[in-house]
Parts: C-alpha cells; sequence; structure tokens
C-alpha cells in the first residue's frame, strides 16, 4: 500500500466517525462542531483526488458558512438536545 | 465572543477577503471563480459575525442586497455585449483592451491580462454570491431581535 491510498484511508475513517459523532452527540454546538471537521475532511480529500476546485467551494460553503449559520441557530435555540 | 477570538478575526477577515478577491481575479487562469471566491469572501463576513455580534453586521444588510442585484445586472449585460454574434460572445478577447491580450500558444504559466469577458463575468459572479450568502447569514442573525444567549 503505498503512502498515498494509506492518507487517503486515514481521512475517510476520520470523515466517518465525524459524521457519526455529529448525529450521536447530545451537546448540540460539539455536534455541528465535528459536523464542521468532517467537512473540512471531505474539502482534504477533494484536494488529494485532484479536484481543488470542488476543494475551495466545500471549505468556503460547507465547513465555514453551514458551521458559521448553525451557530447562530443554536445561539437562538437551546444547546442541549432533549430527550 | 472572547478575546482571543475577536484577536483573531481581526487578522483573519481582511486575510479571508483577500483571498475571495485572489480567487476571482484568478478564476479564468487557477482552480476557483465567482462562486468559490465569493464563498470564502462571504466566510469572512460570517467570522465577523460571530466574533463580534449583531451589531458589527447591521448596516450591511442593505448594501449586500444592491451587491448583488448589481452582480446579476452586470452578468446578463455582458452577456448582451456579444449579441452582434450571439448571446455570451467572448467580444472583448484578443481586442488588445480589458483582459484582452492574445494568448500565447502552447503550454505557458498563464496570464492575467487575458480571458476577454470571462474575468468579469467572474468578478459579477463574485460579487452575486458575497452578496446573497453575506444577506443570508446577516439576516439569519438579525431574525428574531437580538436576543443573544
Amino acid at each position: 500500500m503505498t503512502l498515498w491510498a494509506a492518507i487517503q484511508i486515514v481521512i475517510l475513517v476520520l470523515l466517518v466517525a465525524g459524521s457519526v459523532l455529529a448525529v450521536w452527540l447530545k451537546d448540540l454546538l460539539a455536534s455541528v462542531i465535528a459536523l464542521g471537521a468532517s467537512s473540512l475532511l471531505l474539502a482534504l480529500e477533494f484536494y488529494l483526488l485532484q479536484a481543488p476546485d470542488v476543494a475551495i467551494a466545500e471549505a468556503g460553503v460547507g465547513a465555514a458558512l453551514t458551521t458559521a449559520i448553525f451557530v447562530l441557530a443554536l445561539r437562538k435555540t437551546r444547546r442541549k438536545e432533549e430527550e | 465572543m472572547s478575546v482571543v477570538v475577536r484577536t483573531i478575526a481581526r487578522i483573519l477577515v481582511p486575510v479571508a477577503l483577500l483571498f475571495g478577491g485572489y480567487v476571482i481575479l484568478h478564476g479564468h487562469l487557477t482552480p476557483g471563480g465567482g462562486f468559490q471566491g465569493g464563498a470564502v469572501a462571504a466566510s469572512a463576513v460570517a467570522l465577523l459575525l460571530v466574533a463580534f455580534g449583531t451589531s458589527a453586521v447591521k448596516g450591511l444588510k442593505s448594501p449586500f442586497a444592491v451587491l448583488e442585484d448589481l452582480g446579476g445586472v452586470a452578468f446578463v449585460v455582458l452577456g448582451f455585449l456579444g449579441i452582434g454574434y450571439t448571446f455570451f460572445f467572448n467580444v472583448l478577447a484578443g481586442s488588445g483592451g480589458l483582459f484582452g491580450a492574445p494568448v500565447a500558444p502552447g503550454p505557458n504559466p498563464g496570464f492575467l491580462n487575458t480571458g476577454g469577458t470571462l474575468p468579469l463575468m467572474n468578478w459579477a459572479v463574485g460579487f452575486k454570491v458575497i452578496g446573497g450568502l453575506g444577506a443570508v447569514v446577516v439576516l439569519f442573525a438579525l431574525f428574531g431581535g437580538g436576543d443573544d444567549r
């Protein structure tokens, strides 16, 4: 296995872990941070697959703007998820 | 937000705006273009809002709306510039004027002063995306009054 493939496998495992964490966490602010982190990892994976165009769009919209919008929504509502 | 966030934001907001402008300006040469650069620049507005609160971006609502309208109108006007040939015909390419330098044949590092109407259309799309996404974020912050918790 080349180093290239190993890096991509690590990124994809972390991406799945971050996405599962975003669903599983009860603290919604931590959940939003996990979602932003997995979005950033997805942008890195796009860059490694030689799609820098998509990577810039994913980093700008997915990681920055949606995280900011979710944080703004959390400031207007409750932080903890109810059972 | 805390002093740390505000200090970092003071440094990063100009950097993010500059990088967004760079991506838009080099849209016809490098990866990215109007949408990508506009999204990067709009994330600077989101950072400003998260760091300094609603009051910092309250006055930006109508400028963003005007910017979005101007971007859309400029894109259509640039399309109509080529109406003598076809819609979206690139009348400025190779004319020697703005963005009109002739492109050297073969592989080259990319020259900024080429592309005709395409860089101008990138700027139009970029302004529209900055205006649109910025207005979305600002309106989201203004929604429901200023009762930040």
